[in-house]
């Protein structure tokens, strides 16, 4: 089993999160984030004074997934969340030891 | 004769002008940053408390009270507003031929006046300032400054500004615009900058607060200079037609500038510059037609936005939400345009504004005015500060370690959004 970690831009939430569904992942945990890459943030005037944004918002997707989906859950956020621009993220993937369902106590890749 | 309508009208505009010290606990709260917000509103709140209290027990007296033989404030003869019922008797009994509404109205409605000018001093304290300094500075203040300046502009005869100089105040650029301005400056000078002034970028938490603020101050803002009519006449409709049409001209101008200057109107601008509208147009509100409120509406946004903008960062200042940017800048500006753009038939002295007659005469008195308010004011504040700092101890701000916590927690021990991490 994998964790896929997908950083993306804040308003790619509902278009990911239907291209998820429609590859039929049934579980995510998404959290709303700031941080920075190689998107230099913005500039705000508060009354015309200058504010300058460094970290940005993003929405980060957390998803644990069978070995085998894990190339097809990645193409479908690339495919998803791509624009072209800097700024649409990363993917990070990690080894899982275990998943336990907690309601029925089911290990491994049935709790997924 | 007491007249129904003025009556109802005057106790109106009076809850009208009380509204507006919660709005602008919104307006500055939205402003200030998520762990100073609760300290923020609790500042305009508090005074609500303290001016409350303080008017009835003296404030109303040094304003108003006294026969009239000072220039410089009302008198003794009120305190508590002990005569109040049995005055209140004898005008029943004996309806005075010159008064439109009984005089007890007056004290609630100049409370309200004396709660919201002390209100927008707490804008440059925002962030680091102890609450205990600001509590007692301003319980000073309203009646050491406030009142004996009240009875100053608007004390009728033999009055020090407004009738021996022979300034104009519609409805409070001297008395209420002015001081709170210029005594928000001077606090923030003496209390310095928030920690990591100049070198970080502070930014409103709650855009929406703004509005939402800017909103309940403006519809207060009618009876505010509605209610400086003190009839419900031509005079008041005057000065809600004037009240509405500088704003919206302030609003706009702010944002035509932004547009012009960074390329995009802000919601924060809007509001902004509809207060500033709104400031410019409170001493002239009852004296200009509604072509010159206009003007001063749209003149005032871009004296402000540069004096934000600019004078803040040139001279190092912390004014933190812009109590003397907004106000000191706008109110001295409205006085300045009202000895300019006053007809001469609605001029409460025997000057009209130099458009029309050529003379010069009410504009140098309206300056006057304004400088010799500006020397009271200072002088007093400068001194009441050195009183309050002995008082506790040389203690301005409150910790460096409870700056960087917030004000919320440190002064106050309450969260306002606790929420955030879903453990409560």
């Amino acid at each position: 089993m994998k964790r896929i970690t997908a950083i993306v831009r804040a308003e790619k939430l509902e278009v990911l999160k239907d291209a998820l569904f429609a590859i039929d992942v049934r579980g995510m945990t998404i959290v709303q984030v700031q941080g920075c890459g190689n998107q230099h943030g913005w500039k705000e005037y508060v009354r015309g004074t200058e504010v300058l944004l460094n970290t940005i918002p993003k929405v980060q997707f957390d998803l644990v997934v069978a070995d085998a989906q894990v190339d097809r859950v990645i193409e479908a956020i690339c495919a998803a969340a791509r624009t072209g621009e800097v700024g649409d993220g990363k993917i990070f993937v990690a080894p899982v030891e275990e998943v336990v369902r907690i309601r029925t106590g089911e290990r491994g890749v049935e709790a997924v | 004769m007491f007249d129904s309508g003025s009556v109802a009208f005057m106790l109106v505009c009076t809850m009208l002008v009380f509204l507006m010290t919660p709005g602008l606990a919104f307006f500055y709260g939205g402003l200030a940053r998520r762990k100073n917000v609760v300290n923020t509103m609790l500042m305009c709140f508090g005074i609500i408390g303290i001016v409350g209290v303080l008017w009835i027990v003296a404030g109303w007296s040094l304003a108003y009270g006294g026969d009239g033989s000072y220039s410089f404030l009302g008198g003794f003869d009120q305190l508590l507003a002990l005569p109040t019922v049995a005055q209140l008797q004898a005008e029943l009994a004996n309806p005075p031929a010159d008064a439109a509404y009984p005089s007890v109205v007056d004290i609630a409605f100049q409370m309200a006046f004396a709660m919201i000018t002390s209100a927008i001093v707490t804008g440059s304290l925002a962030g680091r300032v102890r609450f205990s300094f600001m509590a007692l500075f301003m319980g000073i203040w309203v009646l050491v400054v406030y009142a004996p300046l009240a009875h100053m502009v608007w004390g009728g005869e033999g009055s020090l500004i407004g009738d021996v100089i022979g300034a104009l105040d519609f409805a409070g650029g001297d008395v209420v615009h002015i001081s709170s301005g210029v005594t928000g400056l001077i606090l923030c000078v003496i209390a310095g900058g928030r920690r990591g002034y100049g070198v970080m970028s502070y930014r409103p938490h709650n855009v929406p607060f703004v509005a939402l603020g800017a909103g309940l101050l403006w519809f207060g803002w009618f009876g505010f200079n509605g209610g400086s009519a003190f009839a419900a006449d031509g005079i008041a409709a005057l000065a809600v037609l004037n009240t509405v049409t500088a704003s919206a001209a302030g609003l706009l101008s702010w944002m035509a500038v932004e547009c012009l200057l960074t390329g995009k109107p802000t919601l924060v601008g809007a509001s902004t510059g509809l207060v500033a509208g709104l400031v410019a147009i409170t001493p002239g509100a009852g004296f200009v037609e509604p072509w010159a409120a206009l003007v001063m509406g749209a003149i005032v946004s871009p004296v402000c936005y540069f004096a934000i903008s600019h004078l803040k960062s040139r001279f190092g200042y912390d004014d933190a939400l812009d109590a003397f940017g907004c106000h000191g800048i706008g109110g001295i500006l409205g006085g300045v345009l009202t000895g300019i753009f006053c007809v001469p038939e609605l001029s409460w002295t025997e000057h009209g504004g130099l458009l029309y007659t050529g003379d010069v005469a009410l504009l140098i008195d309206q300056v006057v005015g304004i400088v010799v308010t500006l020397a009271i004011v200072i002088v007093l504040d400068l001194v009441i500060a050195a009183v309050v700092r002995a008082i506790l101890g040389g203690k301005v701000r409150v910790d460096e370690s409870d700056e960087a916590l917030g004000l919320d927690v440190s002064e106050h021990g309450e969260s306002a959004y606790p929420a955030f991490s879903g453990l409560d």
